[in-house]
């Protein structure tokens, strides 16, 4: 109630609405009723500003038409046509974007699939097998070593590692497991998914020890008693109870694996194609209309990725 | 006093420096009010490479001009001077950015009269020659976009005017890079690129405009097609361009790209790459790490660059007279001598020869072995005594240019083959 009392006292008084209209508004201001809207009203302020608006300005830019210095607002479906060029005529060859969007698939289905079994298996055991909290939070503390360091650091110190003449080379080389050095450790899909690997695993390990740390251990025991294997507690009393938190785990990872250019670029060799490079390319070059349609339908993309995952849970029930 | 941000050690030329604009502007705020007028302050949007801390001291010492430096991406100086032209009182925009910046009206012509060694522009620059010889006209050489037909107007004038667009700043010649050590055997042709000898070990530059014309340089060294302009290609040499690329590619040809000045020293450096494009301080960079690389000379010659200081059209009274004072000043041969050292060159070459010792005006810009060693302007050893610069003096290197950087008319269709070759 608080809420609503400050909010009517910034109020000014408009001179000439008439008195009852006054008042009527006051009482509904005032009221217990508006109460939650004047609290959600910072946050919705905040994100109107910067989310709504932005994305707006995006889809109407998106229709715009464009030359090399000038934008011309228009309502036209040219740009979206742009992004699918070739996409009907060159079948059954794939055309530039579904291409494009059929690697960064790929990565998504891979990243996604190694973090989850990497996050489950890490959250597991801080979650079950750590017994004192204290250690529990050391060794949770010591995820986040990687995290450190700056992305693009993270992400370079691989090649002194991966590269041709790199640590891993040297050590095959010396046990004479391989007679020259092996190029597929870096500059490929296998590193790329690695770094991927490396920096979102920890996006599943913390929504994932979240949900498995309310588990009730007696249900585990429960299970025993009846008679379970500790494959058969797994598979029926800890994931299903660990739903939701793998689920915003893989919201995450999906969704910046997605959207990524970065990693695919340093990691890739710039030598693999990904949406965001494809729009950071077109913004280079101007291009802003183009670089807004192909945002627009990234975003359809993953909101179509991410209406799939919540559909297999109701996060905000489990929550 | 001037600027308490800190500068790489070694600036690439598109070295991405973001968002360090803001600092300069609260190092202001301890400025002592000794002086009665206000100092001037200039905002000098550019890429980093002019940008040194030596320049904003020493142009603050003689003029009592204040440069604030306000770094970005290549990319991103044409993006700021057409949308936020009031961001920024002068300009460093390279020659063939104009082709697009121009028609937005934002830059206004440079009263030539107002500069005062403006007739001793190297002819590169305003008649596209050196020595009397003509040098490579393709793509958009500064020639072809050096004078406006009046202060405000949007079109290039081929005849000289009043009206200049960009003063020059400093302009190199590019070719590929090479690590000898590795390749052991002399490399003369920009079709080495694409040698199957050096498969999985050669690089280009992830830029589509001057990737594609690197690669140009390519399909024309093997014999495949002569390039009516390389700078500005139609749709089929387009396909024909982006098509050998993406043959090589699936070949394996390709270790990496890069699109960033380090990316390129890291490729070199720790052997990945071999052969590849690049630029002129990335090779110092690579050789001061102690790892052999040349610059090497390629008989079908180089692609060159340029960038000058542009006006924006906002400009007026003092800081408009502060400008053209820092413009004369950069011409007046402390700022060029400072460029020259660096490998680079500069516009007004007598001014420059003036501050420079003549053993290093011998070594840079003669072509002559080293006397002494050769130490860059903060004092490391770049080159021991006796060494030659790789592709000799500046007749011979900005002589033999084939082709500068351009935008083609049909550049929207570039840069999306350009995106199919990556994709590939």
């Amino acid at each position: 109630m608080s809420g609503g009392r400050a909010g009517t006292a910034v109020l000014p008084r408009p001179a000439s609405v008439p008195v009852t209209a006054v008042a009527a508004w006051r009482r509904r201001l005032t009221s217990g009723a508006a109460a939650p809207y004047w609290q959600v009203a910072p946050l919705a302020l905040v994100f109107a500003f910067f989310f709504v608006l932005p994305l707006a300005v995006t889809v109407v830019v998106s229709g715009w038409r464009y030359n090399e210095y000038s934008m011309t607002p228009a309502v036209v479906g040219d740009n979206y046509a742009a992004v699918f060029s070739g996409c009907l005529s060159e079948l059954p060859g794939l055309c530039l974007t579904f291409k494009t969007y059929l690697s960064t698939l790929k990565f998504c289905a891979l990243a996604w699939l190694l973090t989850l079994v990497l996050g489950f298996t890490v959250a597991y055991f801080l979650a079950f097998h750590v017994r004192s909290v204290t250690v529990q939070m050391a060794l949770f503390l010591v995820c986040t070593i990687p995290f450190w360091t700056s992305n693009v650091i993270r992400m370079i110190s691989w090649v002194p590692l991966l590269g041709r003449n790199g640590l891993v080379n040297s050590v095959l080389l010396a046990t004479g497991a391989v007679p020259q050095p092996v190029t597929w450790l870096l500059f490929s899909d296998f590193s790329v998914v690695l770094a991927f690997v490396h920096l979102y695993t920890m996006f599943m390990i913390v929504p994932i020890f979240n949900s498995m740390s309310r588990i009730d251990h007696a249900l585990l025991e429960a299970a025993r008693d009846a008679g379970a294997s500790g494959w058969q507690a797994l598979w029926n009393v800890v994931v299903p109870l660990s739903r939701p938190g793998i689920v915003i785990g893989s919201i995450f990872v999906v969704t910046v694996v997605m959207g990524d250019y970065v990693t695919i670029g340093v990691m890739g060799g710039q030598q693999i194609a990904s949406i965001g490079k494809v729009i950071q390319v077109q913004l280079s070059y101007l291009q802003f209309p183009l670089a807004a349609a192909n945002a627009v339908v990234l975003l359809v993309a993953v909101l179509m990725v991410i209406a799939a995952m919540t559909r297999l849970v109701d996060v905000r029930k489990e929550l | 006093m001037t600027h308490t941000r800190t500068q790489p050690a070694t600036v690439g030329r598109r070295d991405v420096l973001r968002g360090a604009a803001a600092l300069t502007g609260s190092a202001l705020l301890g400025a002592p009010a000794i002086v009665s007028a206000q100092p001037v302050t200039l905002r000098y949007l550019g890429t980093a490479v002019n940008q040194s801390k030596e320049i904003a001291q020493k142009v603050k010492a003689d003029l009592g001009i204040v440069i604030e430096y306000v770094p970005v991406t290549t990319d991103d100086v044409s993006k700021r001077i057409i949308t936020q032209p009031a961001s920024f009182d002068v300009a460093d925009v390279e020659y063939f950015q104009l082709r697009k910046l121009m028609p937005s009206g934002n830059l206004v012509g440079m009263d030539a009269r107002r500069i005062k060694h403006a007739d001793k522009i190297t002819p590169v620059f305003t008649r596209g020659e050196i020595a009397g010889k003509k040098i490579g006209d393709q793509g958009t050489a500064p020639r072809k976009v050096f004078y406006l037909e009046s202060k405000t107007s949007t079109k290039f004038s081929a005849a000289p005017t009043q009206w200049i667009t960009l003063i020059p700043t400093v302009y190199n010649a590019d070719t590929l890079g090479i690590r000898p050590d590795l390749i052991k055997r002399p490399i003369g042709s920009w079709a080495e690129l694409l040698n199957p000898e050096f498969k999985g070990k050669a690089s280009i530059l992830n830029i589509p405009s001057i990737g594609i014309m690197d690669a140009a340089m390519v399909v024309e060294a093997m014999g495949k097609h002569r390039y009516e302009d390389k700078g500005n290609m139609s749709r089929a040499e387009i396909d024909l361009t982006t098509r050998t690329l993406i043959e090589a590619k699936k070949a394996g040809q390709f270790r990496a790209f890069w699109k960033d000045f380090n990316e390129s020293v890291n490729l070199m450096a720790s052997g990945e790459v071999v052969i590849q494009s690049m630029w002129s301080p990335a090779v110092t960079k690579v050789r001061s790490m102690g790892v052999p690389c040349i610059y090497q000379p390629l008989k079908e010659g180089y692609r060159a660059w340029a960038a000058g200081f542009g006006l924006p059209k906002t400009l007026a009274g003092k800081k408009l007279d502060a400008a053209y004072d820092f413009i004369n000043w950069f011409l007046s041969g402390w700022a060029g001598a400072f460029l020259n050292r660096q490998g680079y060159y500069s516009a007004v070459l007598e001014t420059a020869k003036a501050q420079m010792e003549s053993y290093e005006w011998a070594y840079w810009m003669e072509g002559k072995p080293a006397e002494k060693d050769i130490k860059a302007p903060d004092g490391t050893l770049l080159e021991k005594a006796g060494t030659v610069r790789d592709g000799g003096s500046y007749e011979a290197r900005m002589g033999a240019v084939a082709c500068w950087n351009a935008v083609m008319d049909e550049n929207d269709y570039m840069v999306r083959k350009w995106n199919e070759f990556i994709a590939a």
